[in-house]
């Protein structure tokens, strides 16, 4: 047979480099449970902001320049007369909030499905070591706009080195490279912003994949789906990654980036909370701003900061707060993994861990007044406590249980039809029938009817409350 | 519970005693769209702020391609006496003389709309009144202090402030004591035209950026259709 010269350089490739083999391995041969729900489009999600930062993050440093006389004025140039730099600046600020969410998200749902538990903890580690390295990376990148708050920021932050005893003093000064936050911190904040930080979050990204993938995915059940395996020795639960996943992926990916347009499009400063009001301020070294507020993925751990009266305190409360989530799986002694067998009282201890998280997020962005602080005490207790007192609540724990398979769960889109018959009726015939007998039955042809959307409700309220027993 | 729900409502109350203190601000009617008034906003900027303010990231050209308006006219009618097109909007003082002058270099408002909002700039510029004890003879309700003179004082007139007592307590009411050479309401339109332009030139690409916005926005909704579509046609097999 004669093989054509495509296929020819195909397989010269092929003979010295597995490409087909890692394909395989990590895409058509890798079976990932079948039961994924939308907690799931986060891991995807994170990896795409990746991208979407790496690419726009180099188009920015085209243009910018690392220079304390001139950072603000380059930014500014871009905004106006790079053509189509005030895009790729908002894509990249609008970005680092949107890493921060997803990860968030991806975070939470590996909590709450036990994703840390055995044998994911090195994934767990790995993918903590993820969350320290963006924060690094986004600290830093925070600056390079040299803004009042970009400089302010830094400066709080860095000064809190000082509080080390000892050697606190001179390891701040090492950090900045100067007495105050100047063109020597700019400096090497953009070197490690552009290259230390992002090669060493690629290579944690490798490996929490490669992680992930010797021990398979955990799933919304926290079964293991490689205990029953067919004759060939595939998962019965489980499903080609891709091109399965790949496809629902991309689904992900399109309502993910509706959300991000909407926000580069229409509300790139969201408030102030994603590109702060105060940071359209030249920095000023002499003037400090009445207000300093971090951006608002650091605020929880701000607040946690700011809660404990003395400085060294509150440095060791703010990384205790890092480093107990690197604890998680020594501290859950509970072997079931997710949450839907879980007891009532964790579910209780989780909503409280949330809801104090969240204010705490709030409380950092505030003044802080006397009740605020009381108020971001009393949180910084609940986060501390919801980790803290695991080895002891969650041994007692009445689990219920645990399945041998996975579930099946319907989608939001298969319920919806079945969802809009019930809150809508249909509307009474007229005399004037106009058009196709079809469309009597169609849904342009409904109204909303009351008594199905209490029905609708009572029972989502219903639902709500079960969960949490 | 009980002690819960007071705390609750005292922390609720503390709150909202610390929202009581912000000042209210005027609202102004921004709409960069509309190209008259940003034409008439630059001519005011020109007129009554370059003097001391730049508005360094702006160009005369950009002003005369956002608003379609030929560059000669923008020049003649706009632009002060000897600029250049491609000039960005520097000022004339140096700044030594500005804080000879005024103790403080006044700041470039390029940015200023999105450091300070469109609001407060509008209550500002209207919020002057005669105080001898400042070295201008005037201060500000808004921002109180403010090393500005006002630069506006011939068009609007001078105003007095008036201690009034409600049911709220005591606050300041501005009162225009002698008339200017613009009534109330046109001066009105001359600082929400002015605040219009200074909007304008904290972003001058938002027109373009929020009108692009609807077709990326369709461009990524028909994706996802076809995304999903796509997603139900694979996993029709698995069950």
């Amino acid at each position: 047979m004669k093989i054509g010269r495509f296929a020819q350089t195909g397989n010269w490739i092929l003979a010295r480099f597995p490409l087909a083999k890692v394909w395989e391995e990590h895409m058509t041969h890798y079976y990932a449970p079948k039961n994924f729900n939308i907690w799931y489009f986060f891991g995807s999600l994170a990896l795409l902001v990746l991208v979407n930062q790496f690419v726009t993050g180099i188009l920015l440093t085209m243009n910018y320049k690392p220079d304390a006389k001139l950072a603000f004025d380059s930014v500014e140039y871009i905004m106006r007369d790079v053509h189509w730099g005030w895009l790729i600046r908002y894509m990249h600020s609008t970005g680092a909030s949107a890493f921060f969410i997803v990860v968030y998200l991806h975070m939470f749902r590996g909590v709450m499905y036990g994703s840390f538990k055995k044998p994911r903890e090195l994934i767990w580690i790995f993918g903590m070591l993820i969350f320290v390295c963006l924060m690094a990376e986004a600290f830093m990148g925070y600056l390079l706009p040299w803004g009042q708050m970009s400089y302010w920021g830094a400066q709080v932050i860095i000064s809190l080195f000082s509080a080390i005893p000892v050697i606190g003093e001179d390891l701040s000064l090492w950090v900045r490279g100067d007495y105050v936050v100047s063109d020597a911190t700019l400096n090497r904040f953009f070197a490690f912003h552009v290259i230390s930080v992002p090669l060493v979050l690629v290579m944690l990204v490798f490996m929490h994949i490669v992680a992930l993938h010797e021990v398979g995915s955990n799933n919304p059940d926290g079964i293991e789906i490689k205990k029953y395996k067919d004759e060939n020795g595939i998962p019965l639960d489980g499903i080609p990654f891709h091109p399965y996943y790949t496809v629902k992926d991309i689904v992900g990916v399109a309502v993910f980036l509706l959300f991000f347009a909407t926000v580069i499009f229409y509300m790139p400063e969201m408030g102030g909370y994603f590109l702060e009001h105060a940071n359209f301020i030249p920095a000023d070294p002499m003037k400090t701003p009445e207000h300093i507020a971090p951006v608002w993925y650091f605020t929880p751990f701000y607040a946690i900061l700011r809660a404990i009266p003395d400085k060294f305190a509150g440095v060791i409360g703010m990384g205790g707060a890092i480093v107990v989530l690197f604890l998680l799986p020594w501290l859950d002694r509970n072997p079931v993994k997710s949450i839907r067998y879980r007891s009532g009282f964790y579910k209780k201890a989780l909503l409280l861990f949330v809801i104090s998280f969240f204010c705490l997020g709030y409380l950092g962005t505030q003044p802080a007044t006397p009740t605020a602080t009381l108020f971001a005490r009393i949180f910084t207790v609940i986060y501390f406590g919801f980790f803290l007192l695991m080895p002891l609540y969650t041994r007692w724990e009445k689990t219920k249980p645990v399945p041998q398979r996975v579930t099946e769960e319907h989608g939001f889109d298969e319920q919806l039809p079945a969802l809009l018959e019930e809150i809508t009726e249909l509307k009474p015939a007229t005399d004037l029938e106009i058009g196709d007998p079809a469309f009597r039955s169609s849904f342009f042809n409904r109204r909303p009817n009351p008594d199905g959307i209490v029905k609708v409700i009572t029972r989502l309220a219903k639902n709500l409350k079960e969960s949490l027993d | 519970m009980k002690t819960l729900i007071t705390l609750l409502l005292l922390a609720s109350l503390s709150f909202g005693a610390n929202a009581a203190e912000d000042i209210h601000l005027q609202k102004a009617r921004i709409d960069i769209n509309d190209k008259t008034s940003l034409l008439r906003g630059a001519k005011h900027f020109v007129t009554y702020c370059l003097g001391c303010h730049s508005a360094k990231y702006m160009r005369y050209l950009r002003i005369a391609l956002d608003t379609g308006v030929n560059e000669k006219v923008v020049l003649k009618e706009i632009a002060p006496e000897g600029a250049s097109i491609y000039d960005q909007l520097h000022s004339a003082m140096n700044k030594h003389d500005a804080e000879k002058w005024f103790g403080t270099q006044p700041p470039d408002l390029s940015l200023i709309a999105r450091s300070r909002g469109q609001d407060w700039l509008y209550s500002y510029l209207k919020s002057y009144y005669t105080d001898t004890k400042r070295p201008f003879g005037v201060n500000n309700l808004i921002f109180p202090d403010t090393a500005m003179p006002n630069p506006l004082w011939q068009l609007q007139g001078e105003q007095h402030a008036e201690q009034r007592k409600t049911i709220w307590g005591e606050h300041a009411e501005l009162v225009l004591a002698e008339e200017g050479s613009l009534s109330e309401r046109e001066f009105d339109v001359m600082v929400n035209d002015l605040v219009n332009f200074l909007v304008y030139v904290g972003e001058p690409i938002k027109v373009e950026r929020e009108s692009m916005g609807k077709y990326v926005l369709l461009f990524f909704s028909i994706f996802f259709i076809l995304a999903y579509l796509l997603k139900k046609e694979y996993w029709k097999d698995i069950h």
